[in-house]
């Protein structure tokens, strides 16, 4: 059996029997059990750490630590009026909280939870699935999940909901690429887009983890990427609270609007996972000579990392501030865009041979001068056609200094 | 350029380092901040050492109040048995707390420091004529303690050290008279000692106030800091805030 969504998975090798059905909606309900239960503990999370980073309490009611409080949160919003404005298309608004709450489950579907695993002489990995496309997925899927952000700020028939979503689907296009590239430089050395193939590759200690083995360029554009893609801070133009008032959400009440929270914190936790997957090995980690308990610790390691890709947002929206819409576009275009470009571009010289990859090495520099160049001569351009000069350099017509004084000098 | 970098990342550095602070936020109705010992709060009339009240009904207090929240009318003592020392006492005494603005001009116009401020501000009503203590409320009880009304969160040791203003308050003003007393003894307390002036030194522990260096000198960045709070000098304070008083006076005088 190697059918398009199951070829690695060695569940299917002898035939799908009803335990092979009965071990498969197993793993689909405990990871969405796993997941959605780890949702409301990461919103407690976030609530928490950043609370302490600003030297508050945070939540601290409901349960010990406050635990509990994401629960209050969600029967509160529950029992809550849900409202429709007048001017809303009704079914786009109501279709919009789960295009943005299902690309996040399904996203998670693919990762690598834990390793391969025998249980009554059924042999079986710890992923929900893992279809020979694999990481095509993810890209799919946070394609898809635009939409949601986009449609429920278009549906909502009001300004600031539409410019968030006008934001949002921009922001998506500029990110998506250099997302793109630096996944196509993990495809080109591990050779396949089986997320349990890539998460295979890197075994064998630190040195094989894809941040190290690929150089950590291409982590730091996929981290920087995904944190514009999740909309989180320092890249959250499109819910941007000071400028949009909520954005895409600004409209939404009730279950409506939780959807659209769990779905953004499901996001930050799916994409943290992919990065483990991606960069950090997965499941990989030093396992303990301790019998029958050894399937255990890859699922720790891989929760531990993951753990620590949240926090690490947590930590971005507490410590940076809000980027300006074109300085996102700036970085997106100008930087990210050409820098996961050159590097994929070295990383396929290299695995070639080592003559390629540095004389690919050697025409990217080159290259990347003449465009450091470019955009130099460019911004000296654009200052030079610049119709009012900046704040704060623009002199003072003579009648408003003369209206604003005292009027002695007159 | 490396100026840039490290504003970028100084924001990391600063948010984790407030991970190991002590949080400025407290769990507000269950604990509450220590009050400033000038804290103007709900008035109360004070009575004499003997039980005689001080008030002369006088109306110097209404007619001062700025926010005109004070009724006072006077009454000429009964012969049998008189109110207060004097010839005339308060035979009314209303205070509307939905006007009162604190001000503690009252305090300062009263010739015989018959009205003075507690500490305590929390209290709330649900209608209008609850709003007006009269002197059935305002009168402090037979030991010479604020009346702890039902619907005042009145916390163990508030009634301490109130009349913080009044004994801040030198005698007509001038530096020179700093620390002398010009008030008479009140039922229960006996005479009230002055807070320490300027000049000669904060006693914090008599008059039980506390600086607000002392108070946030954790969440401050290390520079903004003042040198008497910061390493050996800073422990050696922080050590002799924490001695009992007895030791403190015979270890440092």
């Amino acid at each position: 059996m190697n059918s398009i969504f199951a070829a690695g998975d060695p569940l299917f090798d002898h035939g799908v029997t009803w335990i092979v059905v009965l071990i498969v909606a197993l793993k689909v309900l405990v990871a969405f059990g796993g997941l959605m239960g780890s949702v409301t503990l990461m919103i407690w999370f976030e609530r928490k750490l950043i609370s302490d980073m600003q030297s508050r309490i945070g939540p601290q009611r409901w349960g010990p630590f406050g635990i509990l409080q994401t629960l209050a949160d969600g029967i509160k919003l529950f029992f809550k009026e849900d409202l429709v404005p007048a001017q809303a298309d009704r079914f786009v608004f109501k279709l919009a909280p789960y295009l943005t709450l299902l690309p996040a489950l399904i996203t998670f579907a693919i990762v690598p939870v834990g390793g391969v695993v025998t249980v009554a002489g059924h042999t079986f990995s710890l992923q929900v699935s893992d279809p020979p496309i694999g990481i095509l997925l993810l890209l799919a899927m946070s394609g898809i999940s635009v939409y949601g952000v986009m449609l429920a700020g278009w549906s909502s028939g009001s300004k600031y909901p539409l410019i968030s979503s006008v934001r949002a689907s921009a922001q998506m296009i500029s990110y998506e690429a250099a997302l793109g590239m630096t996944i196509v430089t993990i495809v080109l050395s591990s050779g396949s887009l089986s997320t349990r193939t890539i998460v295979d590759a890197q075994r064998g200690g630190i040195w094989h983890w894809n941040v190290i083995h690929l150089g950590v360029v291409p982590f730091v554009v996929f981290l920087i990427a995904i944190t514009a893609e999740l909309n989180r801070p320092p890249f959250d133009v499109v819910e941007a609270e000071s400028e949009l008032v909520g954005g895409f959400h600004t409209e939404y009440s009730s279950i409506r609007f939780a959807i659209f929270f769990l779905a953004e914190f499901m996001n930050v936790l799916t994409m943290s996972a992919i990065m483990v997957t991606l960069f950090f090995g997965g499941p990989a980690g030093y396992v303990p000579p301790i019998p029958h308990v050894q399937w255990v610790f890859p699922i720790v390691w891989f929760l531990l990392k993951t753990t620590i890709f949240a926090a690490c947002y947590i930590w971005f929206r507490a410590a940076l501030p809000r980027y300006r819409y074109d300085q996102l576009m700036e970085l997106g275009w100008k930087r990210l865009i050409p820098l996961s470009l050159g590097w994929m571009l070295i990383v396929a010289g290299f695995i070639l041979s080592p003559s390629w990859g540095f004389g690919v090495t050697g025409v990217v520099l080159f290259s990347s001068v003449m465009l450091g160049r470019s955009f130099e001569i460019g911004s000296d351009q654009e200052s030079r056609n610049e119709v009012l000069p900046k704040v704060g350099e623009r002199p003072i017509p003579g009648h408003v200094i003369r209206a604003l004084s005292d009027g002695e000098d007159n | 350029m490396a100026a840039h970098w490290k504003t970028f990342f100084g924001g990391f550095n600063l948010t984790f380092r407030h991970l190991t602070r002590t949080n400025v936020t407290i769990s507000y109705p269950q604990e509450k901040r220590p009050k400033q010992p000038r804290q103007h709060g709900r008035h109360v009339l004070n009575r004499y050492e003997d039980g005689m009240e001080k008030c002369i009904g006088c109306e110097l207090c209404a007619g001062v109040c700025p926010a005109d929240c004070i009724h006072v009318r006077g009454l000429d003592n009964p012969a049998d048995h008189p109110v207060s020392p004097g010839e005339r006492y308060g035979y009314i005494y209303e205070i509307n707390y939905l006007r009162c603005i604190h001000c503690d001009l009252c305090v300062e116009a009263c010739p015989t420091q018959a009205i003075t401020e507690s500490k305590m501000f929390e209290f709330s009503f649900s209608n209008r004529a609850d709003a007006i203590y009269t002197k059935a409320e305002l009168v402090v009880d037979d030991m010479g303690m604020p009346q702890r009304l039902p619907w005042e969160d009145w916390r163990d040791g508030e009634e301490d050290m109130t009349s913080g203003w009044m004994r801040a308050t030198s005698p007509s003003g001038s530096a020179a008279y700093e620390g002398v007393i010009q008030w008479s003894g009140d039922l229960g307390v006996g005479v009230r000692i002055p807070e320490a002036g300027q000049s000669d030194g904060r006693d914090d522990s008599a008059t039980g106030s506390k600086q607000l260096r002392d108070v946030f000198s954790a969440h401050l960045l290390p520079e903004d800091v003042p040198a008497s709070h910061r390493g050996v000098a800073g422990a050696r304070r922080k050590l002799e805030a924490k001695m009992p008083p007895a030791l403190k006076k015979r270890l440092l005088r």
